[in-house]
């Protein structure tokens, strides 16, 4: 039976605590996308700044569990930066991570389903850094759409700046 | 409210420790520890009584029922009809035997009543009067009829102690046709003056759908006192199995509705032209009903009136009062019980905000001490708005359920708060 420290591990309390890259950027320029988690009612907002290819900015807004929270957090800090491909090679891996379980899961909304799943062995989770810390997640599997619900509301943020309406 | 406080009487009493002995599931150990299960207002457990009766029912008589003339289909026929007059005559029903409608659940119940006296009494413009406590399953339907033709929605507010503000009633229900309402909150515990209400609706033309969904389980439930036209509520929460529901109507509103879905049951003849419905309350159950189901809620109700809904009542106050006590005592202003703070005027569901702590996390920790509590919107969103919150934890009792529970509760509580300062 895994016990909390799986789940609750420092770095993600510290995240949940003292959350990186909150509030929101000014629409336009910003794209600015909603996530909803309709399993408890928890809402995020993602608003991103893409210029010329790279996610200039991003902006986390919201409220959520410790888990949605922190997981959030670490997203802004790690795709800060990073070109569109690299930020999409990474919701990839983060979804791979979490998807062995979520497969199993009942689909809902705020699962954009653009992510194509990842094999679990191809996953690389050195590369995911710190989120790796999210991994023990997958024991909770009710508690994956918590930590999927941010990477699901960027990857159609991305979308829609890709494509403009 | 007199009718729906079911206030203490001095004779009844119940052993919560006793009677959690006749329930299977409450000798589960989670995490190495006993079982606290405090989520009955979502899914009550069942006794052996229930599950006895519908695997004897399964063992020995099982048939399909009004189709077989052989003995075990007469058999099943008359123990599924007996299960529907019981539980009729459980809520007081002046006739039972064509008063009580089977459904899949009290949902299913609801959404009858919006299609079949919603679809011929309804439209365009027509008012349809809701409280800003419902359940989500009688504030989607008439969503959906809205939508489809047009009805006016009308919300009756709350205050900040979780009671319907009443004072413009009579405006807010001026010219509606309908008024839904739950008997108790599923959220806030909150008791509604429904005999009141009724009377009000009824003298504005409007008929009165209730939700008794948490109401029927835990206090003495008389429909003719209540003055209600109908009356919805589910077996999984008073002690009964999933997959059935019931519909009360009042016999002359049932009798002019048309059918609900098609199919066999539900017809007194077919042709190649058309079809001629059945009587009721048979017209709105179309296919084979749930029988090992309707016998299980019939042994629910034989369990509950056994040990009495008086004593019942009487105990859910007594602990939902100390459990208030218990937590404000212990948190003081590092928690918000919304509803109610009188236990009297409440059922025994409490719902909470401890600080920051996310009601995720702190159902998480909880369950590490074995204590089963819910997390989320509970199907309420829009009272979750006017809450301001996005979700509650809540805890809530049943007949089970004891002091020792709520001290569980506490120190569970007492730890999820330590984590997260």
């Amino acid at each position: 039976m895994p016990g909390l420290e799986d789940l609750y591990r420092e770095i993600i309390l510290d995240h949940y605590r003292s959350p990186r890259n909150r509030g929101e950027l000014e629409t336009p320029p910003a794209v600015r996308v909603e996530g909803f988690n309709p399993l408890c009612g928890d809402e995020i907002v993602v608003t991103i700044d893409v210029q010329d290819g790279v996610l200039a900015d991003i902006k986390i807004a919201g409220t959520g569990c410790s888990i949605s929270q922190s997981s959030a957090s670490m997203m802004s800090a790690a795709v800060k930066g990073k070109s569109v491909a690299e930020a999409r090679d990474l919701i990839a891996t983060f979804k791979g991570m979490m998807s062995i379980h979520e497969a199993t899961l009942p689909s809902g909304a705020g699962d954009a389903g653009t992510i194509e799943e990842t094999e679990p062995e191809a996953i690389d989770i050195d590369a995911l850094g710190e989120l790796a810390a999210l991994q023990g997640v997958v024991k909770f599997p009710v508690r994956i759409k918590c930590a999927t619900l941010s990477w699901n509301t960027l990857a159609q943020g991305l979308d829609e700046a890709a494509s403009p309406v | 409210m007199a009718e729906l406080t079911g206030t203490r009487s001095p004779t009844a009493t119940l052993d919560a420790a006793t009677l959690a002995k006749d329930f299977p599931l409450l000798t589960r150990e989670i995490h190495g520890r006993p079982i606290t299960y405090l989520d009955s207002a979502a899914s009550s457990q069942r006794p052996t009584a229930v599950l006895d009766a519908m695997r004897n029912y399964d063992e020995t008589t099982h048939a399909n029922v009004h189709r077989g003339v052989y003995t075990i289909a007469e058999e099943a026929t008359r123990r599924f009809e007996a299960a529907r007059t019981n539980v009729g005559r459980f809520i007081g029903a002046p006739d039972p035997g064509r008063e009580v409608v089977f459904t899949k659940n009290a949902t299913e119940a609801l959404n009858l009543v919006a299609h079949t006296w919603g679809r011929t009494h309804l439209g365009r413009g027509d008012v349809v009067v809701l409280t800003e406590m419902e359940h989500h399953a009688n504030i989607v339907p008439w969503h959906m009829l809205a939508a489809e033709r047009g009805i006016e929605l009308r919300w009756i507010p709350i205050d900040d102690d979780g009671q319907l503000v009443l004072d413009d009633l009579d405006a807010v229900l001026d010219g509606a046709k309908l008024l839904g309402v739950t008997c108790m909150s599923n959220v806030l515990g909150t008791l509604n003056p429904i005999t009141e209400l009724a009377a009000a609706a009824h003298a504005a033309g409007a008929v009165v759908l209730a939700d008794a969904c948490q109401s029927v389980p835990h206090l003495p439930t008389d429909v003719a006192s209540l003055g209600v036209d109908f009356l919805a509520f589910s077996a999984h929460k008073m002690l009964g199995p999933t997959g059935i529901g019931v519909l009360w109507g009042r016999e002359e509103l049932l009798a002019e509705l048309p059918p609900f879905l098609g199919g066999g049951e539900m017809i007194l003849d077919v042709r190649k032209d058309g079809f001629t419905p059945n009587d009721i309350p048979w017209r709105f159950e179309a296919g084979t009903p749930p029988i090992t189901e309707a016998i299980g809620l019939g042994a629910a109700v034989d369990y509950l009136r056994a040990v009495g809904m008086d004593a019942v009542r009487a105990h859910e106050i007594s602990l939902t009062a100390y459990a208030l006590d218990a937590l404000n005592e212990r948190f003081g202003d590092g928690i918000r019980i919304f509803g109610p703070s009188d236990a009297e005027a409440r059922g025994g569901v409490l719902s909470f905000a401890l600080g920051e702590v996310h009601p995720h996390d702190i159902s998480q920790i909880l369950d590490q001490y074995g204590v089963c509590v819910r997390a989320g919107h509970h199907c309420a969103k829009p009272l979750m708005r006017r809450l301001g919150v996005n979700s509650t934890a809540r805890a809530s009792f049943a007949l089970y359920n004891d002091e020792r529970d709520v001290d569980t509760l506490v120190e569970a509580l007492d730890e999820a708060k330590k984590f997260f300062a």
